[in-house]
């Protein structure tokens, strides 16, 4: 039954990606952005995705390396001239992996309600440290007068300004990095990191290093992050320190959790369910007065999802077992 | 003397800060410790105080009353949301409750908007203490903000009395350390549960309210005091009561030190205290009480 409906899914996929691919001949402009901001957000969700639901570490910063990523592009590339994408990304994504191995040395020294609200406060940190001084422009943020050259120096491979192009460099982006999480998942070290989401101590007891895979999934989470941050504020050409806030911390949780934890695949269906929810809600044109306080639906939704949809949206299709099936149901603190 | 006058103020203001601190964290850690349900909503609790203390004031036209009234609200706000929302996820893993708070955390700010506005709003301060206190011949001190500090310090101590001294504080530990075997001994622990759960809403809300002569009440202010909080429950250690006056004190004291001394700073210091006591003591200062 479960491999009929994980073949059922497989098409499913399918499908969609290939409507994705098609998606920008309709020439709407307006959703071909919003795929784009959903497809960026995918990846920041799947990025979450392996620490809470496959490593069990529930991480309420991660908007953190989001953050970080895009306002260093923002501060990298010189005022008037495009940079190479060649340069600034790696340094990016250099920037989150130095402040994932800091942080994530200081932060895994706790476990449990200790974790989460560590890694809330050292977000927090992060967040006042560009609203409240000049680095970054303060709470009005900075804006990116080019997009990343992807090229160097005069020759240009893509260009970034072009919507389409950004669209389809970020599908590609979003489609292989869910398959290269997948292989990493389903190695060794991957099996570990389950592994030690089950039962940490039993890990150590066998003689794993528990302490170097969490650091390490953590590392390589931070990075991920701070890739769809930056191919966001490569879309917006805008950062602003609301990106490194919780509610972006708390709201691409849900989109992990909606999704359905601990499948790759939930973590992209959640991205999309919660940005057209959200768009839906905003609308006045249904909503009326109500649309100004569209969190407030949103609340109720994420209320909703708390209450009756722990395994989320892939859970009840009946597909692969999301985590939440394997959640003790004691805790052990 | 004259030079000392200064740092005296920023100590008392410190202080001050702490002990409401303390207030709001008080709860936190109790209903933690003892449910063992994390509640990213307790800010709003924070928020909702203010916001009463504003609009009964300004209804019955003294703080006094309003706070009276405010506290009995809260803790029928506490009972309801406990009956019908934090009951369900005792037990549960903690990352669905931190989503059914966040989710909470949304509903209130927007019910907020839409009951009381997103204007800034402020509350006299009584006129019973609304005067200062003469500390050298050229310095003051506001009243009022001594009357905080001496309110959160009763409550602190009347905290002490009630669980350490009383029946009901008896059952409050037993539960904390032992959820079966009290209810197994015939403790009605899902009662305990909601007195506990009301208890930390209203103080929560209280501290909200005291506040708001000095704070100004206004929409983010919930965010704000609950991420201190976070932080000073992780200092103090998780579900300790002393931990969290300690530590609320620490971080009052060096939160206010640091916006006189070092400003462009002063957003970092709590983090930073947060970060040295992780290196030592990753549990936090204090066992669970």
């Amino acid at each position: 039954m479960a491999q009929a409906n994980t073949r059922t899914l497989t098409i499913v996929f399918m499908v969609a990606l290939v409507g994705l691919a098609l998606f920008p001949l309709t020439g709407s402009v307006f959703y071909q952005q919003l795929l784009t901001k959903v497809m960026i957000l995918s990846i920041f969700a799947m990025s979450l995705d392996l620490l809470i639901g496959y490593t069990g570490l529930v991480s309420l910063g991660h908007a953190a390396f989001f953050g970080l990523a895009g306002y260093a592009l923002a501060l990298i590339q010189p005022k008037y001239d495009p940079m190479s994408i060649f340069i600034t990304l790696p340094a990016a994504l250099a920037i989150c992996a130095v402040f994932a191995l800091i942080t994530g040395a200081l932060v895994l020294r706790t476990r449990g309600i200790y974790f989460i609200m560590v890694t809330l406060a050292f977000a927090q940190m992060v967040y006042f440290v560009f609203h409240d001084t000049a680095l970054g422009g303060g709470s009005d943020g900075l804006y990116l007068n080019n997009k990343p050259l992807v090229g160097w120096g005069e020759v240009k491979l893509l260009d970034l300004d072009n919507r389409t192009t950004l669209y389809y460099l970020v599908l590609v982006l979003m489609v292989v990095i869910y398959l290269l999480l997948r292989r990493v998942l389903d190695s060794r070290f991957g099996r570990a990191l389950q592994g030690i989401r089950v039962n940490e101590h039993r890990m150590r007891a066998i003689g794993f290093p528990v302490m170097r895979y969490q650091l390490g999934v953590y590392v390589l989470a931070g990075v991920l992050a701070g890739l769809a941050g930056y191919l966001s504020a490569a879309q917006f050409g805008f950062v602003n320190p609301e990106i490194i806030s919780w509610h972006q911390s708390g709201a691409v949780m849900m989109m992990v959790i909606l999704g359905g934890m601990g499948t790759l695949s939930g973590s992209i269906i959640g991205a999309f369910v919660f940005v057209l929810l959200e768009e839906f809600f905003k609308d006045d044109t249904i909503f009326g007065v109500l649309a100004r306080h569209w969190q407030l639906l949103m609340g109720i939704i994420i209320v909703g999802v708390a209450c009756f949809l722990p395994r989320g949206l892939v859970g009840l299709a009946g597909g692969h077992r999301s985590t939440a099936d394997a959640m003790p149901d004691k805790r052990d603190d | 003397m004259d030079h000392l006058a200064p740092i005296l103020i920023q100590v008392l203001n410190g202080l001050q800060y702490g002990l409401l601190l303390f207030l709001v964290a008080s709860g936190l850690t109790l209903i933690f410790g003892i449910m063992g349900v994390i509640n990213l909503a307790h800010g709003s609790f924070y928020m909702i105080g203010a916001y009463f203390a504003w609009s009964l004031a300004s209804y019955f036209g003294n703080l006094l009353t309003a706070i009276v009234v405010g506290i009995v609200l809260s803790v029928l706000l506490g009972l309801a949301l406990e009956r019908l929302l934090i009951r369900h996820f005792y037990g549960r893993d903690h990352l669905y409750q931190v989503l059914l708070t966040y989710g909470l955390i949304l509903i209130f700010e927007q019910l907020r908007s839409l009951i009381w506005g997103d204007e800034v709003q402020g509350v006299k301060v009584p006129e019973l203490f609304n005067h200062s206190i003469a500390l050298t011949d050229t310095l003051s001190y506001p009243v009022y903000r001594l009357v905080i500090s001496a309110a959160c310090v009763a409550i602190a101590l009347g905290l002490h009395w009630l669980i350490r001294h009383t029946r009901l504080g008896m059952m409050i530990r037993a539960g904390a350390h032992n959820r079966e075997m009290t209810e197994a001994m015939g403790i009605n622990v899902r009662m305990l549960f909601a007195v506990v759960f009301s208890l930390g809403v209203a103080l929560a809300a209280l501290a909200g309210m005291l506040a708001a002569p000095v704070s100004s009440v206004y929409p983010n202010m919930g965010s704000q005091v609950l991420i201190i909080c976070f932080v000073v429950v992780v200092i103090g250690g998780i579900g300790s009561v002393k931990g969290a006056l300690v530590g609320a004190l620490l971080i009052g004291l060096a939160d206010t030190f640091g916006q006189v001394y070092l400003p462009q700073l002063a957003g970092m210091v709590v983090y930073l205290l947060m970060a040295a006591v992780l290196v030592f003591r990753p549990e936090g200062l204090f066992r669970k009480t």
